[in-house]
């Protein structure tokens, strides 16, 4: 028995090693600053990605700009402000379902409310804030558990000095859960940065150099997708997937690094 | 002349009445202890001094209770003024993740100074009343939270100190620490007791005498006696005190 | 005084409405998808548009259930390989693992989340379909091929939350077994599995919302002809890839007619969400986003 155990966990090992080493090997050799600086000729068959990337920065700072308040405010509400009533369960079940909706349903919606209802027509701006829809609820959730693993201590500290409820929350409360807060913050938005379906017709899939957030564009998973279901260029598609793959590695990576020093720092260790 | 004076004070959590009929009053400028077992309700009376109970559902209170001659739970009353005036000191350590220098200055900060020469200055004597100064001189930018229990305790006290209380609570301060750090402790509130009124919780029957002015005894939620400490232990009068200072139970 | 009052007053208020935010656009949302879909209901008809076998928008053909079926039966062809892996793969991370190999299972099952279903459709196209194909014949696109990849794609999922699940159950009950001399496996079997069981099944339930959500990583690979598969080596079509593949040029009651399957796709879903609720597994799953 212990062998069948043993064997479940390092199939899933050799799993991520083999899609993420064979992206990498593929895609590597087709990476070099001019695929990464360069806008793309011939619908992407040759040239670079930089529009791409350009608009994979744009979505998901509009995503984050938008998401993280108020995922961070409705955490804030529930684990400081709100009893456990009717209204909060409506909330966290909310939360659940905006959690559970399809990343294509979310797509249609972009279209029909966003991009035609408000008249927004394609543009990043519109694809942000569809994907900023789909990453509240993981910042929502990740928040309000590291806001309430907060002691009471430290609350009941900062009132006894006189400090207002509000006060206390965000001199005290916020900055001790800043960790957890960002991790959840940062789950979101690589939810968002990898998302294709929801934005494909959002952004209007343009291959120009987006000047403002209310051009379209075209983020990298979006072109990645296009690039291998037509048949464009295997080879520039490897490239999109390993800078992909990558930028999902290194935001882990450094996320993780930033959070244990502040960490570090704050427990003065 | 007396500080706080508090008048037929009931509590109750729901249902449970943990308070009953408590009279008290506490002069200014000394050092009051609380004794009494573990559940008396010792800490739920000094906690409805500064009104850190009025965050817990459920909390119900009647009679009165004075400070300085005002009625503390008149709705005209705001418990930020009154928190400014009435600190405290739990029983955990808890300084708050930040770094020393800023445990200190974050009272007067909610309370809007500004002036940063004069944060400097009430942090750093705020510090030396705590008999911290020393210790912590050269690191005051670094985290609270690697401090040893001892100095966390002070810290808070240092920090309480700094927002200018005329009272402050103490809710079994040492409870938590070896016995050096606690008479460290002791011998601050000795000095602290010049400026402030001080009322303390305390299991420790000792402490009581070697700190305190006036002792109260808590029992089942009521003040069976309250006297000079001298007298409450060496003449007790009533049954009760003397069984539980000679320890007879609790 | 009173100007702290005010702006407790207004933070409250001001966080209240963040809070409800999801609610309101939850109402949203489903009021634009209805809006959009309803249509197809009335001119189709609700039973002919579920239960009816034609897809052919140039026809004015909109029966969805082969779709039905194909995302039912890739959800299922999936979660027969993923449920027993992640499974045998959480009770090897909560209770059997040493602690250095847990520390390199933990960030690969983040990162295996992490990974954009793109990334993955692609890898699935360029490896698996060829694999498939010389392997087992047929083109290689197929609902097997969207299984597989479905089935690495759900595994964080089921087994961060089954995880969470067995680690959860109280150490007494671990301690107990073993000071009655049973053996390891013997407690795992009879004492922590059954006691993780509700929490096991909301992990699969939840595996199986993000399979029948899946949209390009399955379009990718499973050939998305409307049919009944009659073997795995058939392609199908998924509810999801519909919507994918034609939105981009349908007008009319082709448009409706895409929506109406957001609406199906957006009902399996919400059942499933409930079914996950009964089993009232309170733990959030903390990788990959939220419940489902
Ligand atoms: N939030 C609350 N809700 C309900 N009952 C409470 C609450 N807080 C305290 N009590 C009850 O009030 C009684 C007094 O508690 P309190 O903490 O004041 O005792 P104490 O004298 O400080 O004891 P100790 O010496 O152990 O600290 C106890 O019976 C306790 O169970
Ligand atoms: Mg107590």
């Amino acid at each position: 028995m212990q062998t069948v155990f043993w064997a479940s966990g390092i199939i899933t090992v050799i799993i991520l090693l083999v899609i993420i080493g064979y992206i990498l090997i593929k895609g590597l050799p087709a990476i070099n600053l001019e695929f990464l600086l360069a806008e793309p000729i011939d619908s992407g068959e040759s040239g670079g990605i930089a529009p791409m990337i350009v608009s994979s920065i744009y979505v998901t700072l509009v995503a984050g700009i938008v998401a993280a308040p108020l995922g961070v405010g409705a955490a804030v509400y529930l684990a400081e402000y709100a009893g456990e009533n009717k209204v909060v369960k409506l909330i966290r079940f909310g939360a659940e379902t905006l959690a559970s909706i399809p990343s294509i349903v979310f797509g249609l919606f972009g279209l029909s409310f966003f991009v035609i209802f408000l008249g927004m027509g394609w543009s990043l701006f519109a694809g942000g804030l569809v994907l900023a829809l789909m990453a509240l609820p993981t910042i929502f959730q990740v928040a309000e558990v590291s806001i309430e693993a907060v002691p009471r201590s430290y609350r009941e500290g900062s009132l006894a000095l006189g400090a207002t409820k509000w006060e206390t929350i965000y001199r005290v409360v916020l900055p001790a859960a800043i960790p957890g807060i960002t991790t959840g913050v940062i789950l979101g938005l690589a939810r968002a940065i990898s998302e294709a379906a929801a934005i494909m017709f959002v952004v209007g899939s343009a291959l120009s150099m987006p000047i403002s957030i209310f051009d379209p564009g075209r983020p990298l998973p979006l072109h990645l997708y296009v690039l291998a279901t037509e048949g464009i260029s295997m080879e520039n598609a490897f490239g999109t997937a390993a800078v992909m793959v990558i930028l999902i590695l290194i935001i882990t990576v450094v996320t993780n690094t930033l959070v244990e020093r502040y960490q570090k720092k704050m427990m003065g260790r | 002349m007396n500080r706080i004076e508090v008048e037929d004070l009931n509590v109750c959590f729901d249902d449970a009445h943990i308070l009953k009929d408590i009279n008290i009053k506490i002069p200014k400028n000394t050092v009051t202890a609380l004794i009494g077992p573990s559940g008396c309700g010792k800490s739920t009376f000094i906690r409805t001094l500064n009104r850190m109970n009025d965050v817990i559902s459920g909390f119900k209170h009647t009679g009165m209770i004075y400070l300085d001659g005002e009625d503390i739970y008149d709705p005209k009353i705001d418990v930020v003024d009154l928190r400014k005036k009435v600190g405290m000191v739990f029983q955990k350590p808890n300084p708050f993740p930040k770094s020393i220098f800023d445990n200190v200055a974050y009272g007067m900060k909610v309370h809007g100074i500004s002036d940063k020469d004069v944060i400097q200055e009430r942090v750093e004597e705020s510090l030396k009343s705590a008999a911290l100064w020393d210790e912590v001189k050269d690191k005051l930018d670094k985290s609270a939270m690697g401090l040893s229990g001892g100095q966390q305790q002070r810290l808070c006290i240092a920090r309480t100190i700094a927002i200018e209380p005329e009272v402050i609570l103490m809710d079994e301060p040492c409870s938590a620490l070896d016995p050096i750090s606690t008479t460290k402790i002791e011998d601050l509130i000795h000095k602290l007791k010049d400026d402030f009124t001080i009322i303390i919780v305390t299991h420790n029957m000792q402490q009581a005498t070697r700190v305190s002015k006036y002792t109260s005894f808590f029992l089942h939620g009521e003040i069976v006696e309250s006297n000079l400490t001298e007298r409450l232990f060496l003449e007790p009068e009533d049954k009760r005190t003397e069984d539980y200072i000679t320890g007879r139970f609790g | 005084m009173s100007s702290n009052k005010l702006e407790e007053y207004l933070v409250e208020k001001g966080l209240f409405l963040t809070a409800i935010f999801s609610i309101i656009i939850i109402l949203i949302i489903i009021a634009f998808i209805f809006r959009e879909g309803f249509p197809i209901f009335q001119e189709y008809g609700v039973l002919n548009f579920i239960f009816g076998m034609n897809w052919a928008p140039s026809d004015e053909q909109y029966g969805v259930f082969t779709m039905i079926v194909g995302s039912l039966c890739i959800t299922g062809l999936s979660l027969l390989m993923a449920v027993p892996l992640s499974i045998l793969c959480a009770i090897f991370m909560a209770e059997i693992a040493p602690k250095t190999f847990r520390k390199i299972l933990k960030p690969t099952i983040e990162t295996l989340a992490g990974i954009p279903s793109v990334v993955y459709g692609f890898f699935g196209l360029i490896v698996l379909v060829p694999l498939v194909r010389v392997q087992f014949g047929g083109t290689g696109f197929s609902m097997l091929t969207a299984s597989i990849i479905l089935t690495i794609m759900i595994l964080p999922t089921i087994i961060s939350v089954s995880e969470d699940a067995l680690r959860s159950v109280p150490h007494e009950y671990k301690e107990a077994s073993l000071a009655l001399g049973a053996t390891q496996w013997q407690t795992i079997k009879n004492v922590i599995f059954p006691a993780a069981i509700p929490g096991v099944i909301t992990a699969i339930i939840l595996g199986m919302g993000r399979a029948v959500g899946e949209t390009l990583a399955v379009i990718m690979v499973a050939g998305n002809v409307t049919q009944i598969p009659n073997s795995i080596l058939d392609p199908v079509r998924a509810l999801t890839s519909n919507i994918a593949l034609e939105m981009g040029y349908a007008t009319g009651v082709h448009y409706n007619a895409l929506f109406g399957t957001a609406i199906v796709l957006f009902i399996m879903i919400m059942v499933l969400l409930v079914i996950a609720n009964y089993f009232h597994y309170k733990k959030k799953v903390v990788i990959g986003g939220g419940y489902l």
